[in-house]
């Protein structure tokens, strides 16, 4: 390591112990912006410090949760150098490799969408997995046209022999592994648990080669599915490690035959929705272009438990509360399917914030599919900042007005849920970010849960 | 019957633009007018004789491109719609189309329908953030209040009138004066969020105009607004906050 990225490094780490030990939090990025403004050119030597090479994961949906999942993999035989506190863009991932373990050899980077390009060019990953790209946050990330642009350019740069992870459901993502020999493709492949039509929700219709719309032949989620272009330009590509026979258990999880280059197994996920599905695809798939074995990967995550706010759950009074992160409609339509089947006798708690982490602009709940959906719930009740505008939509997909109650504060609208459910029964919180946070934290102090060290942006 | 006709939907609806198709048609449906939905998919033709309401959306600057040639094409069924009355609500890069042409950032021209004299140049950052604009509709002066995320700065021709004047946000141009253009019937704006849900009054302006488009009653009944009264005045608490 040169002097300067070394020097560079020990006072971003003490810049980072002396702000944690002054109470200002901030510990997930400051030594990374400490570091890039006095050593730049050091983040390859950080990065080369891990002899087992480093993974970096990105997607709008599921990068959070397949990035849990592959540090839960890889970690059975190595020390794995994780940024778990999702602090995703280069300063989190800056600080993640200097505070990395002293005896880890591997990296598993979870990064932010427009951050990719950046901390590819940086750390000169192993392998680079993309899951999916969707509307999301438009009001931070710009159109998502321009970071599929962005991955396309930052693709041409990436050397032959890194491998690329790549969901083929998603036609964006699909074509990046145009013309390279390095890439592993995986997918859904079950027409039985294909939707019956496309979301409202869903994005990237048109051919990424010539611009008509592509037909499919199944459907899974958003855009996601198995499609050919009509002009005969572009299809799904062939899937090395794909779902096959999947069974939805409800809540409990799912349930699929994993078809892969080395064999054949049997999974079973403790996560549910097709969701989950994609993202311990992606784990697995990437999990092998680094030399596991499927079958080992699919073991390992029958241990895996859910992350912050996604299907977790909590008993309160003698109820259940499943809280469900809702983040932008192809999540929400999801985890409304998820929950669908369980909803008659529960209660439903939505709570909508617009901080810049929930995404300012709260158009995207017109997006999702309410209509019919909530029908079955025994009661709901909107909160959070925007929760008028939540009520207002429930009421344009025919929710009775006297259905829908509103009160601001998440938790207290969780004590009324839960004053409400009968004993046994469940009341699901499908939150934002920060109204999710918040809810957590109080939980926590009110020593419902553990508190989440998850703090990011 | 009464007909909504969305343009290009599965196309031109990137900030959820189909909330006011939605609004449009519940509005009228829970004061018992009978409301078709008929969207214009690409390829197909206008009927002008059967569309009582037309909305353009916004899309992705690749899908708007993919859209112009089309879009212009229907120009003259547009333009008859117009002259008969029919009102246009179009939004985001919809009020881009309206206009003569569309220059993006790398300097490439997208040409519009030119049914309103206006053009549109991207600036150099977005503009982003709530908005509250005050509009001057027959007597009444309401506050219309939403989203704006556009890149493009909207000049209007001489003749032209603003929709409204900003009183929190950025508006056409980033100059923080003009929001929109109308001529007539005719409306686009740079409000999304979507637009209709917190602003039912223009929504039923332009439900007013489509019934008498269709030689129905305009006296429409009032409805209990109260859940968009309270997200309304959440909306001005988090544009004024942002402000300061
Ligand atoms: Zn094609």
């Amino acid at each position: 390591m040169t002097a300067r990225a070394h020097a560079a490094g020990g006072i971003a780490r003490l810049a980072g112990a002396l702000s944690r030990g002054a109470g200002r939090g901030g510990g997930t990025t400051l030594p990374g912006r400490v570091f890039l403004s006095l050593a730049p050119a050091g983040i390859p030597e950080l990065a080369a410090a891990l002899t087992d090479g480093v993974t970096v994961v990105s997607a709008t949906n599921g990068k959070t949760t397949t990035s849990a999942m592959l540090a839960h993999i890889l970690g059975a035989e190595r020390e794995v150098c994780h940024n778990g506190a999702g602090a995703n863009l280069m300063s989190g991932v800056v600080t993640t490799l200097l505070q990395r373990p002293e005896a880890a050899t591997v990296g598993v980077l979870e990064v932010d969408e427009a951050a990719l390009p950046a901390v590819v060019s940086g750390v000169a990953p192993r392998v680079v997995a993309l899951g999916n790209l969707f509307r999301d946050q438009l009001d931070r990330h710009g159109e998502l046209e321009m970071v599929a642009d962005r991955w396309r350019t930052m693709v041409g740069g990436v050397p032959e022999q890194t491998t690329l992870v790549l969901c083929a459901d998603d036609p964006v993502i699909d074509a990046l592994g145009t013309d390279r020999e390095r890439v592993v493709r995986y997918g859904i492949d079950d027409p039985a648990v294909a939707l019956a039509k496309r979301d409202e929700a869903a994005d990237s219709t048109a051919c990424v080669r010539c611009g008509r719309a592509y037909a499919y032949d199944a459907v899974y989620l958003g855009h996601l599915g198995a499609y050919r272009c009509p002009s005969g330009d572009h299809a799904r590509g062939v899937l090395d490690i794909a779902a096959r026979d999947v069974r939805p258990l409800g809540l409990e999880g799912t349930a699929f035959r994993l078809d892969a280059p080395d064999g054949a197994t049997e999974a079973t996920l403790a996560l549910p929705g097709l969701y989950n599905v994609e993202n311990a695809l992606a784990a697995i798939a990437t999990a092998y272009a680094l030399g596991i074995p499927t079958a080992t990967s699919i073991a390992r995550l029958a241990t895996f438990r859910a992350a912050f706010g996604r299907f977790e759950r909590i008993p309160m009074d003698g109820r259940e509360v499943v809280l469900i992160l809702f983040k932008n409609p192809t999540g929400a339509n999801e985890a409304l399917r998820a929950i669908a089947p369980d909803l008659p006798g529960a209660h439903v708690v939505l709570a909508l914030n617009d901080r810049i982490a929930d995404g300012r602009d709260v158009s995207w709940i017109w997006d999702i599919d309410f209509e019919g959906a909530l029908d079955a719930a025994a009661s709901i009740v909107c909160s959070g900042r925007r929760a008028a505008d939540l009520a207002v939509r429930l009421r344009y997909a025919d929710v009775p007005l006297d259905r829908i109650d509103r009160l601001r504060e998440t938790d207290v609208a969780l004590d009324r849920a839960v004053a409400d459910a009968a004993p046994g029964a469940r009341v699901y919180v499908l939150a934002t970010y920060t109204a999710m946070f918040d809810l957590h934290r109080q939980l926590a102090d009110r020593g419902l849960t553990e508190p989440f060290w998850e703090e990011r942006r | 019957m009464l007909r909504i006709v969305p343009i290009y939907p599965e196309l031109l609806s990137i900030y959820a633009d189909r909330g006011n198709v939605r609004v449009l048609a519940q509005r009228a449906r829970w004061r018992g007018i009978d409301v078709e939905v008929a969207p214009l998919a690409l390829g197909e033709d206008l009927d002008p004789v059967r569309a009582d309401a037309i909305l353009i959306g916004g899309g992705q600057d690749r899908d708007q491109a993919l859209v112009a040639d089309a879009l212009i094409a229907q120009a003259p069924a547009l333009r008859s719609a117009i002259a008969d009355g029919v009102p246009v609500l179009a939004v985001c890069g919809g009020f881009q189309l309206l206009g003569h042409r569309y220059v993006d950032q790398s300097g490439t021209e997208t040409p519009g329908t030119g049914l309103v004299d206006l053009e549109t140049i991207a600036g150099r950052h977005r503009l982003i953030g709530n908005v509250v604009v005050d509009v001057q509709l027959g007597s009444a002066t309401h506050q219309m209040v939403g989203f704006e995320n556009h890149a493009g700065r909207t000049t209007l021709g001489a003749d032209v009138k603003a929709l409204g004047r900003v009183r929190v946000g950025q508006g056409n141009n980033g100059d923080g004066f003009a929001e929109g253009c109308r001529v007539d019937r005719v409306i686009g704006t740079y409000v999304h969020g979507p637009l209709l849900p917190k602003n039912p009054w223009l929504a039923d302006q332009v439900l007013a105009w489509a019934c008498e488009h269709r030689g129905l009653s305009t006296a429409l009944e009032p409805l209990d607004d109260r859940l968009e009264t309270a997200a309304v005045t959440t909306a001005i608490e988090v544009a004024r906050a942002q402000q300061r």
